[in-house]
């Protein structure tokens, strides 16, 4: 077996020096090439960075669109790669601007840690809030705090320190897992690759040691959840098999679920449950193209022969016998807004959770979630880069969880139906009012049916 | 049933088996939300790739969906042996959008430094609506290209084609977004975080075949841009450009007219990985006359409607 694949996002403040960060990591683990290296320095010293001759300005390496060099910020997510022999990283790089902070999210829906820069001169920003925030209610597995530009503060204990104890106070009251704090300079390179002689106070690892042991989310869910597969599409190739499949006499009948499991572990012979209708059969094979395995895994794409003919379709989840969830009609959720137009009460929008999409209706804006407090606000819309609690009616049931409980269960896409445009990224949570609400605060306890009238 | 390949099952899983898991999702959403899905294949290996992934997506289905070649008039002879023999291996339908049509009608005109990549364009979105295709698979890799570092995996195009990079769709999750309205369509780009060295790796690992090219060979080169550029008839040295034979192989396949080769000695996929893996260049720095224009070469073409 090969090295894992670990993905990480970096976030923070503009100007925190997230760029040079990621420059830093990906020359010092020599994932940058010469052809790259040569034409940044070429233009770094066009724009005259630095002043010394040679000084290269690292976030060129990765602000890819003209508009971001031009402007001298980040835009987009830019996603990066190296590996350091243990791991291969996938790195989403962040924008810091507020009017960004949806590509933020984006970033950190699929990480298994953010690194959140934080300027030791500066402490806690009103943008740091807002990423530890996002990074909070998005449950992101691991938590890393680069306290950097160290170096401009003579690498002085007492002042990260300080830093330190406000980032700490602040990742307690947003409900986060612990977090990990380093100094850093990413300018000068310290405690990135490996433990700076300039810290000698400091006695945790590296930046990079971090993301090449802490377990990626993968490696988190396959070990505490039970099975489920969304299925994606019903493969039956009847009289259309493969061209070189040796015996197509053998597929005539061939009837399996393709889909990609979303937690847990399934083997052959396992009882399964299946929405809809909830009816128990048995698993006789497990297909990965033509091999076929013992048992699989999230997040293993694979295709699931059963014992029974059950009318399922796309839409359909597979789920260990026990393990399916009451289907609900009836959600509370949180809504990170990304859409260009307003959220108000009433809105008709589309709803995607694992393989279906459905009509669904927000009858009810609980409130909005206030970046300094943290305490939910009542509101009558929610905007762009807003994160609302509302109250969600589907047109059909679907086997959702709260997103604590399962993340890939409890995640969720609010689309346009006129548009097409993708309006919010949901969340599955407990029941919240106004004055109990406090971010990553919800209940683990799973409501089943109708939710309404249930209070927090 | 019986097995034909049974493996012993063994917790957690490598990045290779992260990255094909990842890419049949997405391989398997597009086909599930689109009409008319077609894949852009050029016999280069990440198109070569995806067509794998799709295999075994639908295994032991047929690949649903055909395959559309945006065929420059100056391919290597050897890359279209192999787009024919693969397209009657898998029993798919060829669609082909030929540049050379276009310019023999006067549609396009032929460009003064004689590439012919940025002529795709056209052909490739005139080949997308007669297809009437809603969904057009890509091989792109985020690692190949600035530009391509910042594109999703679904990427909107409207009928112009056009990437508009500043007004991106969220990707939230693993949950893909593929709706459009009418006249726009998507890119789906499978293996968008796929590195050459993880595309390298899987090729030795499941024994896919490239065309020859790729593998190190004798042949008639001479130097330009800091590149080896084959001899043909479509690229032919100029009168002060010496004229060598060496050993050489492509790191890409593209247009003969601006794709170089490097000097190696790498025969097999073993040694190839090992080269790649040392290697102090970008494939497309190393052997892509059209991307050193500019800083934004890739960015100002897909915003024009390129992959």
């Amino acid at each position: 077996m090969g090295d894992a694949l670990f993905r990480f996002a970096t976030a923070g403040s503009v100007d925190d020096g997230k760029s040079t960060l990621v420059g830093r990591l990906l020359h010092d683990s020599k994932a940058i090439l010469a052809d790259q290296l040569e034409s940044v320095a070429r233009t770094s010293a066009e724009r005259g960075f630095g002043g010394e001759p040679g000084a290269i300005d690292f976030a060129l390496l990765t602000d890819g669109l003209r508009a971001e060099r031009e402007q001298g910020i980040t835009i987009d997510v830019a996603y990066r790669y190296f590996s350091t022999g243990r791991r291969s990283f996938i790195l989403a790089d962040c924008p810091g601007h507020v009017q960004y902070t949806r590509n933020m999210v984006t970033g950190a829906t699929t990480a298994d840690a953010v690194v959140v820069l934080v300027d030791a001169r500066n402490g806690v920003l009103e943008q740091t809030r807002r990423h530890l925030a996002v990074v909070a209610l998005l449950r992101v597995p691991h938590v890393i705090i680069a306290v950097n530009k160290i170096d401009l503060l003579g690498y002085s204990e007492a002042a990260y320190t300080a830093v330190a104890d406000e980032v700490t106070t602040l990742v307690g009251e947003l409900g986060l897992p612990e977090a990990h704090v380093v100094p850093v300079s990413a300018l000068a390179g310290d405690n990135i690759v490996d433990r700076s002689a300039n810290t000698p106070w400091y006695r945790g690892p590296a930046l990079l040691e971090l993301l090449e042991t802490l377990p990626s989310l993968d490696e988190l869910e396959t070990e505490l959840e039970a099975l489920r597969m969304p299925v994606q599409l019903v493969i039956r190739p009847q009289g259309a098999v493969a061209h070189g499949v040796d015996d197509p006499d053998r597929f005539r009948d061939y009837r399996a679920f393709a889909g990609r499991i979303a937690s847990g572990t399934v083997r052959v012979g396992d009882r399964v449950q299946v929405f809809p209708g909830g009816a128990t059969t048995v698993v006789t094979g497990i297909d990965a193209g033509p091999r076929e395995l013992d048992a699989a895994s999230a997040p293993q794409s694979v295709s699931l022969r059963l014992a029974d003919q059950l009318d399922a379709a796309r839409g359909a989840v597979i789920a260990a016998a026990g393990a399916l969830p009451e289907p609900r009609r009836e959600l509370d959720a949180a809504l990170f807004w990304l859409g260009g137009r307003a959220l108000r009460p009433g809105a008709r929008v589309l709803v995607k959770s694992g393989t279906t999409t459905v009509q669904a209706l927000v009858p009810e804006i609980v409130g909005r979630r206030d970046l300094d407090s943290l305490e939910l606000e009542p509101a009558e819309h929610l905007e762009i880069n807003d994160i609302g609690q509302v109250r969600v009616r589907l047109s059909a049931e679907l086997p959702v969880e709260e997103y604590v409980a399962h993340r890939r269960a409890g995640a969720f896409l609010v689309i346009d139906p006129q548009s097409g445009a993708t309006l919010a990224a949901g969340i599955v949570t407990a029941p919240v009012t106004p004055t109990t609400g406090r971010a990553g605060n919800t209940s683990t306890t799973r409501t089943t049916t109708d939710t309404e009238g249930v209070a927090a | 049933m019986s097995a034909i390949d049974t493996i012993p099952f063994e917790t957690g899983i490598d990045t290779l088996d992260a990255l094909e898991s990842e890419s049949i999702h997405i391989i398997r959403e597009v086909v599930a939300e689109f009409e008319r899905p077609v894949l852009l294949f050029s016999g280069g290996k990440d198109s070569v790739l995806v067509l794998h992934l799709a295999a075994k997506a639908f295994w032991p289905g047929r690949v649903p969906f055909p395959v559309l070649h945006v065929d420059t008039g100056h391919n290597f002879p050897e890359v279209i042996d192999f787009r024919d023999r693969t397209v009657a291996r898998l029993g798919l339908r060829l669609e082909v959008a030929s540049v050379q049509d276009y310019l023999d009608d006067g549609r396009l005109q032929e460009r003064a430094d004689g590439t012919r990549n940025p002529l795709q364009t056209q052909p490739l979105l005139d080949a997308i609506a007669a297809g009437r295709h809603d969904a057009v698979f890509g091989g792109a890799r985020r690692d190949e290209d600035k530009a391509r570092a910042k594109e999703r995996i679904l990427s909107l195009r409207d009928e112009f084609g056009q990437w508009d990079p500043r007004n991106q769709r969220p990707e939230l999750w693993d949950l893909y977004n593929g709706r459009h309205t009418v006249g726009q369509h998507v890119r789906a780009f499978p293996i968008s975080n796929w590195t050459e060295l993880d595309v390298w790796r899987y090729i030795e690992r499941e024994g896919i075949e490239l065309p020859p090219l790729y593998y190190a060979h004798e042949r008639e080169v001479y130097r330009r841009d800091g590149m080896w550029r084959a001899v043909s008839e479509v690229s032919p040295a100029r009168p002060d450009e010496v004229v060598e034979r060496r050993t050489v192989r492509y790191r890409t396949v593209g247009d003969m007219s601006c794709t170089g080769a490097v000097e190696s000695a790498a025969a097999s996929v073993a040694d190839v990985v090992a080269e790649v893996a040392t290697s102090t260049l970008t494939e497309r720095g190393a052997t892509r006359a059209d991307d050193r224009i500019s800083e934004a070469a890739m960015e100002d073409r897909k915003k024009d409607g390129y992959f």
